[in-house]
């Protein structure tokens, strides 16, 4: 079966056109074809793709030979459950959105259109520029979603998510060109190909400005302490779809571009910097965990666990072992898959307590809602990473991964583990059990919610269960992109 | 007896009437706008005016296409001037600001105060100095074509008669433009003085040569006055104080010219002078210009953060948008030409989307060009919201624009040229743009929306003919038309970049000299 990355890319945003052109009863009903035609593809793609081979389904053609861009897709392990990651999360999200009560729907799913294929384009691309013009693209799409359909102080909040995303990924772009021309031969033409790129190694002092450059691009989005200044009021201001997909899938795009863009082609930078990013990450853990467990505002926990789990993920990437980054990849997985589900079940609770998500208001709601709390339930286990999880088996390898040449960190981290348990049952016993708060009303989870959450929790237990699906797509590409870093240091 | 003699063997220049042909057709159209202009019946005025000063454009547009040649061409008239693919590649950027400021000043007041012969002759006018300044090869044409490109502008900025700011805006601007231009002669004095050549080509053998060093004392003081007076007209900081005040004073059609026109004849000739001429000195003038670029950079965008009106912002912007054209000359190579003349291409299309929008607003909405004329723009009329949108995310540099893969080529120009520093600055400089830009946006399209800035006092505005509170903007089909036929192009470019870049390559060509 020849499987087209071209149609799964622009799928979804010529869908969101022809809804938007619809008339908006019509288009209503129809918003959920786009995102359920891609995951159909993706599915198709899953099934079809070889474990064994490398870059598949790759498209090529220039696309501005004049800057050496092309315009070039691929899928290997790395970036294939990514895809489907973006596949998956974004139908509960767009079915959602669409059952809940919107100004001018019509654009607002257009722009969810343009957003899945931004962030398809991101993951698919194997040209740089080609990733930075979709991962600045990403941005416009959220902008108007944060700021149009968000709440509270929302245009501030939008704004400050973009100038923070924008003015890392801004200077990514400088670095990268900066990159392509250094790695142009003599005479030749500048390309931005990772392929060409990989063949021509740029000098180490370049690459280790330049590694920084994209690091601060990746670590903004993804976010990590320090750049994690725009979390609070963005996830306050965001609508529940929005934001699940915000955290659940845009976070990945960025520690996905240390796997796919900044250890294969300047692994000598990357090793230079390896201990201020694991020192990063581990701090990330330790402080995303603290706050986490400090907040009161039921989205901010997560917001700050996510923080955590990003510090995990950065941690087994530049852990420079196979283990590390194995895990690494299968925790970007499993958080989107958990992460998304934990947030449309949080707009349930609001619904239920007359929208407040304050922990000290909620309470008491497991009473009446039993299949809701046993929901929340499996997810909450999962996010804590309870052995039988997916996150178990994606912690268990980061952790190796750091012990067998950082021990110090990883112990340090492995405090992290513990404080996850810490922060995700008081989550759940603030929510579901205890007094029943004075506004909450205990109600079982709508029919809507249902079929949004129970297909992810289906996969998150199917993956707890058979992770091997994951690994072994994935194990291939992984060592080959870690190759030339752990060649460095093997070298020093 | 013998001066007869003399006068006799005097050989005449050739006269190449065909490389000519667009500056004749534009002279000879002024006049006769100019002319047509005083009949009285008022059809002929509003109609057949316009009408022929658009058919002055479109033939001088045919006739450039007609001669257009790429690679590198010999002078013409004794080296007066050089028609080559740099010189008309621009040109037709001022020939396609002027139909879009016709079209846009077909309901202007501005037309009517001045009388409309007067009006669009003025305008074919300063169009003749910009290809004549686009042309230039020698000092004296040079300062003859910014002294046509400016006079008329300075009269019409002044255009709107009964309205004071209009006023002050043009006196402003023919007194900083007079300090601007003395400055430049002295400059083109002393590089005469110090080269002892007119033509750019003897200038540049005269550097080359043992006749003046390249660190010439007199050289470079000539070079850096001379690099001021260009600097006033391209809106380089520290000389762009006068653009938010004349900007905003003038008719906004006119400052929609000034914008997009004025901006790219300025460039045409910095990258003549500089890079062809001057060449040869670049190591000592490159730096000066690089520190200039990026504190233009920082200026033009750290003004615009406080403004609310969007005339202000958007001269605000084009002062940023200046210093990122002139990390495109610093590099002096002929990717740089490239970058410049690319973006210059693409800075034209959204500022044109922009200030159509503005001037479509500006006519119906009281508040007039501050930003409350532009709130819930995104419901009410979503045909004047969206280019406004696509023209602010491409002056931000977002991709999908042709702005990105403007910026991102002058990134690529700077980077290879070995100012790298210059190429950061560019980067930092979008960042803080994306303050205001983003404003823009979230106003039309994100509800009540409190700036926190001073308030403008509402002015009252003359309506537009039929005009209601709730103006259809489909009152105005032309000025939407413009702004969505811009917006429409600036994202086609964004996608497809590729014609402009056969053009650009074109523009390079023509210094196939440089590297």
């Amino acid at each position: 079966m020849t499987i087209h990355l071209s149609i799964i890319l622009f799928l979804p945003l010529a869908c969101a056109i022809v809804v938007a052109l619809l008339p908006p009863r019509l288009g209503r009903s129809a918003v959920l074809a786009g995102p359920l035609l891609v995951l159909a593809y993706v599915v198709a793609m899953l099934i079809d793709f070889d474990p064994g081979g490398g870059l598949q389904y790759v498209t090529n053609d220039e696309w501005i030979p004049e800057l050496g861009i092309h315009y070039s897709l691929g899928v290997d392990g790395l970036n294939l459950f990514m895809i489907a990651l973006t596949a998956i999360a974004w139908v509960p999200c767009t079915l959602v959105a669409a059952f809940t009560e919107l100004e001018r729907p019509r654009l607002f799913f257009f722009h969810l259109g343009l957003a899945e294929t931004a962030v398809l384009g991101a993951f698919m691309a194997q040209d740089l520029a080609l990733f930075i013009v979709f991962f600045d693209l990403m941005l416009v799409p959220f902008y108007f979603l944060i700021g149009g359909w968000g709440t509270g102080d929302r245009v501030r909040a939008t704004t400050k998510f973009v100038i923070y995303t924008l003015s890392g990924s801004l200077l990514m772009m400088a670095a990268a060109i900066a990159l392509g021309v250094l790695a142009t031969p003599d005479g030749g033409s500048i390309s931005f190909s990772l392929a060409d790129l990989r063949a021509h190694p740029v000098a180490l002092g370049s690459q280790e400005w330049i590694v920084l450059l994209f690091a601060l691009a990746f670590f903004v989005k993804a976010p990590l302490f320090p750049l994690h200044g725009w979390v609070p009021e963005t996830y306050r201001s965001t609508s529940i779809p929005v934001l699940a997909l915000l955290s659940g899938v845009l976070s990945k795009v960025g520690v996905y571009g240390f796997l796919r863009i900044v250890l294969p082609i300047m692994p000598g930078g990357a090793e230079h910097w390896q201990e201020l990013f694991i020192i990063l990450a581990v701090f990330s853990i330790l402080y995303g965990s603290v706050l986490a467990f400090s907040q009161d505002n039921i989205r901010l926990v997560i917001a700050y666990s996510s923080i955590a789990q990003l510090g995990f993920i950065v941690l087994g990437i530049f852990a420079f072992a196979d283990n590390g980054a194995q895990g690494a990849l299968l925790q970007m997985l499993n958080h989107g898959l958990v992460v998304v589900p934990l947030f449309l079940i949080v707009g349930v609770i609001a619904l239920r307590a007359r929208g407040s998500e304050s922990l000290t208001e909620l309470g008491g709601m497991a009473f009446r809602a039993p299949v809701l709390a046993g929901l929340f339930l499996v997810v909450s286990l999962a996010t804590l990473a309870m052995p039988g999880s997916g996150n178990f088996i994606g912690e268990i390898l980061i952790l190796f991964g750091t012990f067998e040449d950082q021990f110090v960190y990883g112990l340090v981290a492995a405090v992290g583990v513990v404080l996850a348990a810490v922060y995700m049952i008081r989550l759940y016993q603030g929510t579901m059990h205890g007094r029943v708060g004075a506004a909450v009303e205990s109600r079982e989870i709508d029919r809507v919610n249902l079929a949004a959450v129970v297909p992810l929790v289906a996969v998150v237990i199917a993956l707890g269960l058979y992770p091997q699906f994951v690994v072994h797509r994935t194990e291939k590409a992984t060592t080959k992109a870690l190759e030339p870093a752990t060649g460095v240091s093997v070298i020093r | 007896m013998s001066t007869l003699l003399a006068a006799a063997q005097v050989k005449a220049p050739v006269i190449d009437y065909k490389e000519l042909s667009p500056l004749f057709a534009l002279a000879g159209g002024s006049v006769i706008v100019l002319l047509v202009g005083l009949f009285r019946p008022l059809f002929v005025r509003r109609v057949i005016v316009p009408v022929l000063t658009a058919v002055t454009l479109l033939t001088a547009i045919g006739l450039t296409i007609w001669i257009w040649e790429p690679g590198g061409q010999d002078p013409i008239l004794e080296g007066a001037l050089k028609v080559d693919a740099l010189s008309l590649g621009i040109s037709m950027l001022f020939y396609v600001a002027g139909l879009v400021t016709i079209v846009l000043s077909l309901r202007s007041t501005a037309t009517l105060e001045a009388g409309h012969g007067e009006y669009y002759s003025l305008l074919l006018g300063s169009i003749t100095g910009m290809v004549l300044l686009a042309e230039a090869h020698s000092l004296m044409t040079l300062f003859i074509g910014f002294e046509l490109l400016s006079i008329p502008l300075y009269v019409l900025c002044a255009t709107h008669l009964h309205r004071r700011t209009s006023l002050e805006a043009g006196l402003k601007y023919l007194v900083v433009g007079s300090v601007g231009s003395a400055t430049l002669l002295y400059g083109l004095a002393l590089i005469y003085g110090a080269t002892g050549a007119m033509r750019f080509d003897g200038i540049a053998s005269a550097i080359a040569g043992d006749q003046v060093s390249a660190a010439d004392p007199l050289l470079l003081t000539g070079i850096g006055l001379a690099a001021t007076g260009l600097a006033f007209k391209a809106s380089v900081a520290p000389f762009h104080q006068w653009t938010p005040d004349v900007y905003e004073g003038a008719p906004t059609p006119i400052t929609t010219f000034m914008a997009v026109a004025t901006k790219a004849a300025a460039f045409a000739i910095f990258l003549r002078l500089f890079d062809q001429a001057l060449g040869l000195a670049q190591l000592d003038w490159a730096p000066a210009l690089a520190f200039l670029a990026a504190t233009t950079i920082v200026i033009g965008n750290v003004g615009a953060i406080a403004q609310r009106s969007l005339k202000r912002m958007l001269a605000w912007s084009s002062v940023a948008q200046a210093g990122y054209l002139l990390a495109g000359v610093v590099v002096g190579t002929q990717l740089g030409i490239k970058a410049t003349a690319f973006y210059l291409a693409v800075y034209l299309l959204m500022n044109v989307a922009a200030f159509a929008v503005v001037v479509a607003r500006e006519r119906v909405s009281e508040f007039g060009d501050d930003l409350r004329s532009f709130e819930n723009l995104g419901t009410m009329a979503p045909l004047l919201a969206w280019p406004m949108t696509i023209a602010m995310l491409s002056l931000a540099g977002f991709p999908a624009t042709a702005g990105f893969i403007g910026k991102f080529y002058l990134i690529d120009a700077s980077v290879a040229g070995d100012y790298t520093w210059l190429g950061i600055a560019i980067v930092i400089g979008s960042v803080i743009s994306l303050a205001y830009y983003l404003r823009v946006i979230a106003v039309m399209w994100m509800g009540r929306y409190e700036v926190e800035m001073p308030s403008v006092p509402p002015r009252r505005v003359r309506p537009v003919a039929g005009w209601s509170p709730e103006a259809d903007p489909l009152a105005q089909p032309e000025v939407v038309a413009v702004a969505v036929i811009c917006a429409a192009a600036t994202i086609f470019f964004g996608l497809v970049p590729n014609p402009l870049f056969d053009v650009a390559r074109d523009v390079a060509s023509a210094f196939p000299g440089l590297h």
